[in-house]
């Protein structure tokens, strides 16, 4: 079941940027696109745990800091030639907050 | 005998059906036709030329009285039906009811009015009707002031039309570009560029707070604080079907009236058409998809099998001067690939969006003239594989069997153009190629041709290739990343001559296949527009690679490394407590000294950076940009003040160099080092600037490097005072920041432009100083200090996350 939570506005995360939510399985980082999409993904690159939300935010894609990776924020899907995911977790906007699925985020830290 | 058939609604899908019925079964109904408008058939699309002052109501009448006396049908105009009584088989208008044996509901639709204080002031209206129209006729007095809320295809059509009528107006649009629905981005871009060019205003992301005025509208206000003055105010931000009578007479209604294939209704004697219909949970609000549905009705009276099919429809802007088609989906989704073509100098864009082997959609801008025939292959699905290559060219292209992307160049006649910014046509190409020209150089500099915007560069070497054959290589210089064909030197060269001030103004005018960029292009293009307009670029905080976006350096686990300034590699004991204390405090795992005589503070927690910077910023010290594509370090050794060899102050000099140069932004690091003497202790002639002192004066090198290659400096020029030194650096500096690439240390830079010409540059005394001026202007922008920046009370809160859930997610 869907539960949805809000975790703050929209405004909180500058566009083309991300801010993370601390969980008790690591931290997911929250992106906001430059047309204000909103997209929650794992944190941690899986080449070298990498914090994606300090990537470069491009489209709906993000590139990360240490090794330059690129993943989609649509589907966690690792881009080009290298192979990975990093899961993806459903959110939205509603009256500019932003708003997880929390009951995805609970399955999360219990895995 | 004649059945009795009611028809609510004179609207262009009722015209329709009427004309069908009476030509083909003319005695088959007795036809009573209701309009709440007090007039007949009109051809409501053709409502923008009537306010534009184009064309005159008269001339888009479609049915006119003579039309329904000569084939029976009783009309009864102003007069808007009221009730339906299903039970009775009546329709209610004025108090009188008028029986049926078939009802046909073409209410259509009402436009959305958005419930914002004042919303119904004098003087708001919408876009739907003539009488719409002629408010805003009566309102077009010269000079006059209309703001139109909503840039959709209504919305612009309304603003074209009053701002011919001499109206100065401004359009208010919530989303970020216009006409979302049927434009991408980049057409959205080239349209609201071309109607600011003719004089209207357009303000996107737009959300409308309120209409002021007392009696009448004065100004809308916006969201953002913005007032617009206004004499009237159109609100064309969408419709929704007009269902109230169906509502009311109970029959099925989702959002429009649901009808099933044959466009009947829940109850077998009403018939539903045209906009306040929902078919197949579809809505419609182009024409010619209620054309169809008009077909259908008028076969399903009549007793024949028919079965409504929605089919793709395209659109078409009805702006004067605006050619703009749009048609299928074009939407990015997995699975589908682009087609692109801009020349932005024209004002031309197409894009086809293709999925599999066939075009599914098409977005044109600036030149429709094949719009038609690519919505021919959108709908009929055909396989274009053959005619990929070519495609984008039209159907002109797609006659031999070679698809060959030079043959359709090889086939355009001498006068055809290929560089639309200096006008230059392929004979003329040709003609200087047959000459020598046989470079892409050469043949700018003899034609112009792709010297300005650069965007048929392309076209340009395929001109060449058929003129030389195989005599013919491409240019080897490989484009910036995969976003564009463009290379560095290009994007420098066409930000300055296009004035390009933001980086989505050089995305669009040069081309960018993607959208936003990537990781490569963005921080590059984020540096151009700072170096080349200091004064006027905002610098793009999410276009920095993180170590310059967090003023620190990201190490492999996440944390940073935090290296404070230490001008000359000089310090003092209480600088030395302050960082002492500042690593006590955050538990910093280590402390190490650098290779540029400075103290590095490793495994910093990223919550932490704030505090710690305003910790060392009490002491008096800065960021030492240990982190930036900057100004790093100025290495000194001790000179004269304490060597016994030195013979000059160098210690003081890289001070005062440090002083100067710190927080200028540079294409890549810059690390300079001063010698007092040639012993050269300060290690000056492996990076990037050296100062040896003698005692003559300060010899200055540069290009040198001690990383991945190794290179002595060579020497650029000899300075006799400390101030001389000084500015020739700092006139050096600029000259590299104007016209590196990015990324390039100084000694690839110099390999490329040769340090006989920068030498030249910093020897001209005039050119010198211009250098230097350019040089302070940008630094009296930016040479601040991002740590008392950004470790601000209002700035704290980005550098934490912005909920924690460790605990709740824990239960």
């Amino acid at each position: 079941m869907t539960l949805w939570m809000d975790i703050g506005a929209l405004t909180d995360i500058p566009q083309q940027g991300a801010r993370v939510v601390k969980t008790a399985a690591g931290c997911v980082a929250v992106f906001r696109t430059a047309d204000d999409q909103v997209f929650a993904i794992d944190d941690a690159c899986p080449h070298k745990g990498g914090p994606l939300s300090e990537g470069i935010v491009h489209g709906s894609s993000v590139t990360c800091p240490l090794h330059a990776w690129v993943f989609s924020l649509e589907t966690g899907m690792a881009q080009g030639a290298d192979t990975g995911a990093v899961n993806s977790y459903p959110a939205r906007v509603e009256a500019g907050r932003i708003l997880l699925d929390a009951s995805r985020l609970a399955r999360r830290a219990a895995a | 005998m004649k059945q009795k058939l009611v028809v609510i609604g004179a609207g262009m899908a009722s015209g329709r059906v009427l004309e069908q019925l009476t030509e083909t079964a003319p005695d088959a109904f007795d036809i009573t036709l209701f309009n709440a408008e007090p007039r007949g058939n009109y051809n409501r699309i053709m409502l923008s030329p009537v306010l534009s002052g184009e064309k005159t109501y008269v001339e888009i009448i479609t049915h006119d009285d003579a039309w329904y006396a000569a084939r029976g049908v009783k009309t009864v105009l102003g007069q808007a039906v009221t009730k339906i009584d299903r039970a009775a088989k009546t329709v209610t208008s004025a108090g009188v009811e008028t029986p049926y044996d078939q009802l046909i509901i073409a209410t259509g639709s009402a436009p959305f009015i958005i419930p914002v204080p004042g919303h119904k002031l004098s003087g708001v209206v919408t876009y739907r009707d003539l009488e719409d129209t002629n408010a805003m006729i009566a309102a077009a007095k010269p000079g006059a002031k209309a703001v139109v809320i909503g840039g959709g295809l209504l919305g612009l059509e309304a603003a074209a039309g009053m701002q011919l009528r001499g109206m100065e107006v401004v359009v208010i649009h919530l989303m970020g570009h216009l006409m979302e629905r049927q434009l991408d981005p980049a057409a959205g871009y080239l349209l609201q560029k071309s109607l600011e060019q003719r004089g209207m205003k357009i303000h996107c992301k737009g959300a409308t707070k309120a209409i002021l005025g007392k009696d009448r509208v004065e100004a809308v206000l916006l969201e953002d604080g913005t007032v617009y003055d206004a004499d009237i105010v159109c609100m064309a931000v969408g419709i929704r079907p007009e269902v109230r009578l169906a509502n009311d007479a109970h029959l099925d209604v989702g959002r429009g009236i649901t009808v099933n294939d044959a466009m009947q209704t829940s109850d077998p004697a009403i018939w539903a058409v045209g906009e306040c219909v929902e078919h197949d949970k579809q809505l419609f609000g182009l024409v010619a998809p209620l054309y169809d549905q008009a077909k259908v009705l008028a076969q399903a009276l009549l007793g024949q099998a028919a079965a409504f099919r929605p089919v793709q429809t395209a659109t078409k802007l009805k702006v004067t001067g605006c050619d703009l088609f749009s048609a299928g989906d074009f939407a990015d989704a997995p699975g589908r690939e682009d087609i692109v073509f801009r020349d932005p100098a024209r004002g031309v864009y197409k894009r086809l969006v293709i999925e599999g082997d066939k075009l599914i959609g098409a977005v044109m801008y600036g030149d429709t003239a094949d719009g038609n025939w690519f919505f021919g292959l959108i709908k009929d699905g055909s396989d274009i594989t053959t005619m990929r290559e070519t495609l984008i060219f039209g159907p002109a292209y797609q006659g031999g069997a070679t698809a060959d992307p030079t043959a359709a160049v090889a086939a355009l006649p001498p006068s055809a153009e290929i560089c639309g910014c200096n006008g230059v046509c392929k004979g003329k190409i040709v003609e200087a190629v047959l000459a020598g020209a046989n470079t892409l150089d050469l043949v700018r500099s003899t034609t112009k041709a792709s010297a300005s915007c650069g965007t048929c560069t392309g076209l340009v070497e395929q001109v060449m290739a058929v003129t030389l054959g195989d005599g013919f290589t491409a240019n080897a210089n490989p484009a910036m990343c995969k976003c564009t064909d463009h290379t560095h030197e290009d994007v420098r060269r066409l930000i300055k001559a296009g004035s390009l001030k933001s980086i989505p103004a050089v995305m669009q005018e040069l081309g960018w296949k993607s959208v936003g960029g990537c990781a490569s292009c963005r921080p590059a293009l984020n540096y151009y527009l700072l170096a080349d307009w200091p004064t006027e670029y905002q610098d793009d905080r999410q276009s920095r690679f993180v170590n310059e976006r967090n003023h620190a350096n990201i190490q492999k686990d996440g944390t940073y490394s935090v290296v404070p300034r230490m001008w000359g590699g000089v310090t003092t004991p209480a600088e030395l407590r302050a960082i002492a204390d500042a690593a006590d405090k955050y538990d910093v795992p280590m402390v190490k000294v650098t290779g540029g005589q400075r103290i590095d503070l490793l495994g910093v927690k990223k919550a932490d950076l704030p505090a710690m910077w305003a910790d060392l910023n009490a002491a008096g010290m800065v960021s030492g940009h240990a982190y930036s594509k900057g100004l790093r370090t100025v290495k000194t050794c001790v000179g004269s003040e304490f060597c016994r060899f030195g013979t000059q102050d160098s210690t003081g000099l890289g001070i005062k160099l440090e002083k100067l140069l710190w927080g200028s932004w540079t294409p890549a690091k810059v690390k300079l080092g001063v010698s007092g003497c040639p012993r050269n202790c300060a290690e000056a002639t492996c990076k990037d600037i050296g100062v040896i002192c003698v005692d003559s004066g300060y010899e200055i090198s540069v290009a040198g490097a001690a990383g991945m290659d190794v290179r002595e400096t060579e020497f650029l020029i000899k300075a006799r005072t400390e101030a001389e030194a000084m500015e020739i650096i700092a006139a050096f500096v600029q000259l590299y920041r104007e016209n590196s690439r990015y990324l390039h240390r100084i000694y690839k830079w110099v390999a490329k432009v040769g340090l006989d010409w920068c030498r030249a540059q910093v020897e001209d005394p005039a050119t010198r100083r211009a250098l230097y001026d350019r040089f302070m202007l940008s630094q009296s922008v930016y040479q601040t200090d991002p740590w008392a920046e950004l470790s601000q009370p209002d700035q704290l809160a980005q550098w934490a996350p912005m909920a924690d859930l460790s605990l709740e997610a824990a239960e």
